[in-house]
């Protein structure tokens, strides 16, 4: 018996803007019910792995196999209805719509049904059943940061793509989202996280690929770098 | 000037906005949605009225079912619309406006020959549903029927359009593809289709008011530019892409029109296109829209 293919496998994956390359042959992995996190600096690649596999920046090169499928070119909202979330690092809520509207327009969008329903978002995030009339242009950039995350839960995915939910927030707030995402992560959903911060990561993280000018430097579990200091500085402190 | 003149000058403002509004809502729709300004809306406008001829040819060559004859008139526009956007409009989306202008100029060119090759340079007409057909008095003065029906479906349709996009999901969905269309492809809806639909109701808008003018105005070659031009001041005045906007921006522009001519009698034109300078200089992005 050949063991199940992983929820999610890139392969030697190349992405351009234009002219300007900036992934050159990335591979990973993530299985079922694990957080996995890609860690790195500005503009090494993270929210462009991302993109590529959302479709929304289609890949030069390379392989995104979704339970053994390619998926790679395929049309976001394919994507998306397949089964992978993406919660961008700019937010992007819609900022006319109100907080339900949000929720409600993603619900649609995904046609997806499952465990997450408009209650069980408004469980995780009580705050925003509070806000629920507000219009998202009106809330803060935490509060947005939730009703992003919330929005994609919506469609009930099975992998979820968390682009530096951590930044800009104050330190208070990031600890509040470190909470939602750890509750995410017992509750069993998937979750491919990039981050700068490397404390945040590591207190989510199971395994950790380090990225470095669109190549990965280092993969491993995240307990390696959590306990080795010096492993850590050599990766990170650049 | 008598109360019941002042109130029959009115009435004439409020027939004429109320056809451009019908024509201008869905110019307004596309722009806000897609960005695209559709300069061939006028096209589609002279085409519901050209089908609807046909049709009532078809249908009752003697007169009579003008009613099927324009529902499938704005049907047919819809279809054309439906096929346009497919094939060409798709492509235009996050141009550059130049693309877009020189884009829907060429069709109203093209569609403008197919009409005239299609139906002649007569002016055509078609007579007034028998139903509608009678008037009424009102404060001393005539109303034909078929104008009070035409001044109370501008706010029919106003009113529908609005609650449309306020108050069902489709109507989200649409709100939300206008603020982020990748972020809503992103989710897992299919933007593209949301905008074909759009565009389809925007040519059956312009396909209906086409068909909907014909009892009181002749079809003639050259009606397409001629009132694409008054649908954009309208949609200028109100605010591209505001539905209430263009309505507001209809009514305005009907009146000034119609009391504009007993102030400058022979400039009709001039008060409404002062109006639209002076709005334009205050309030660049029109009375209900916003800086962009």
């Amino acid at each position: 018996m050949t063991a199940p293919p992983p929820l999610l496998a890139i392969e030697g994956l190349h992405a351009a803007y234009g002219l300007s390359r900036v992934l050159f042959g990335i591979s990973l992995q993530v299985e079922a019910g694990e957080c996995v996190c890609l860690l790195g600096r500005n503009g090494v690649g993270k929210t462009t792995t991302m993109r590529s596999v959302m479709g929304l920046l289609p890949p030069t090169g390379g392989h995104i196999l979704w339970k053994g499928t390619d998926i790679a070119g395929w049309a976001p909202h394919r994507v998306a209805r397949a089964g992978i979330g993406f919660v961008p690092e700019d937010r992007r809520v819609f900022a006319e719509l109100t907080v339900w509207e949000n929720l409600d327009v993603a619900a649609r969008a995904a046609r997806r049904d499952g465990k997450w329903t408009i209650d069980a978002v408004y469980e995780l995030f009580p705050i925003l059943r509070e806000l629920r009339n507000r219009r998202g242009g009106f809330l803060s950039g935490g509060e947005q940061q939730m009703l992003t995350i919330a929005r994609t839960l919506m469609g009930n995915p099975e992998l979820l793509l968390l682009d530096e939910p951590s930044e800009g927030l104050a330190p208070l707030v990031v600890e509040a989202l470190l909470h939602n995402i750890s509750a995410l992560k017992e509750q069993g959903v998937t979750i491919l996280l990039a981050e700068q911060g490397v404390d945040f990561s590591l207190a989510l993280a199971d395994r950790v690929y380090v990225l470095e000018k669109g190549r990965i430097r280092h993969a491993g579990p995240a307990a390696e770098l959590r306990n080795d200091q010096e492993l850590r500085n050599r990766l990170l402190s650049l | 000037m008598s109360p019941s003149f002042l109130f029959s000058q009115f009435m004439g403002g409020l027939t004429t906005a109320m056809f451009l509004f019908l024509i201008a809502s869905g110019l307004s729709l596309v722009f806000g949605v897609m960005r695209v300004i559709n300069f061939a809306h006028g096209s589609f406008y002279m085409l519901g009225a050209y089908l609807a001829w046909q049709a009532v040819q078809w249908l009752h060559p003697t007169g009579g079912g003008f009613w099927l004859a324009a529902l499938c008139a704005a049907l047919g526009v819809g279809i054309l619309g439906v096929l346009t956007e497919r094939v060409f409009f798709r492509a235009l989306y996050g141009r550059e406006e130049l693309y877009q202008l020189l884009f829907t100029y060429a069709l109203v060119l093209v569609l403008g020959d197919a009409a005239k090759f299609l139906w002649g340079t007569d002016q055509l007409s078609v007579s007034t549903p028998p139903a509608l057909a009678g008037s009424v008095r009102i404060f001393g003065t005539t109303q034909p029927l078929y104008t009070m029906f035409i001044v109370a479906i501008g706010p029919a349709i106003a009113f529908t359009l609005w609650l449309l996009l306020s108050r069902t999901g489709a109507g989200r969905m649409v709100r939300a593809a206008q603020m982020d269309r990748e972020m809503l492809d992103a989710l897992g809806a299919n933007v593209a289709a949301i905008y074909t639909a759009m565009f389809a109701l925007s040519a059956f808008l312009a396909g209906l008011s086409g068909a909907l003018v014909t009892p009181i105005q002749s079809i003639v070659p050259g009606m397409d530019v001629l009132i694409i031009v008054q649908a954009f001041i309208v949609v200028v005045i109100g605010g591209m892409g505001s539905l209430w906007g263009t309505f507001w921006g209809s009514v305005i522009y009907g009146q000034v029109l119609s009391f504009g001519i007993l102030i400058f009698p022979g400039f009709s034109l001039f008060s409404v296109f002062a109006l639209m300078a002076v709005i334009l200089i205050v309030r660049p992005w029109g009375l209900f829209g916003r800086p962009l």
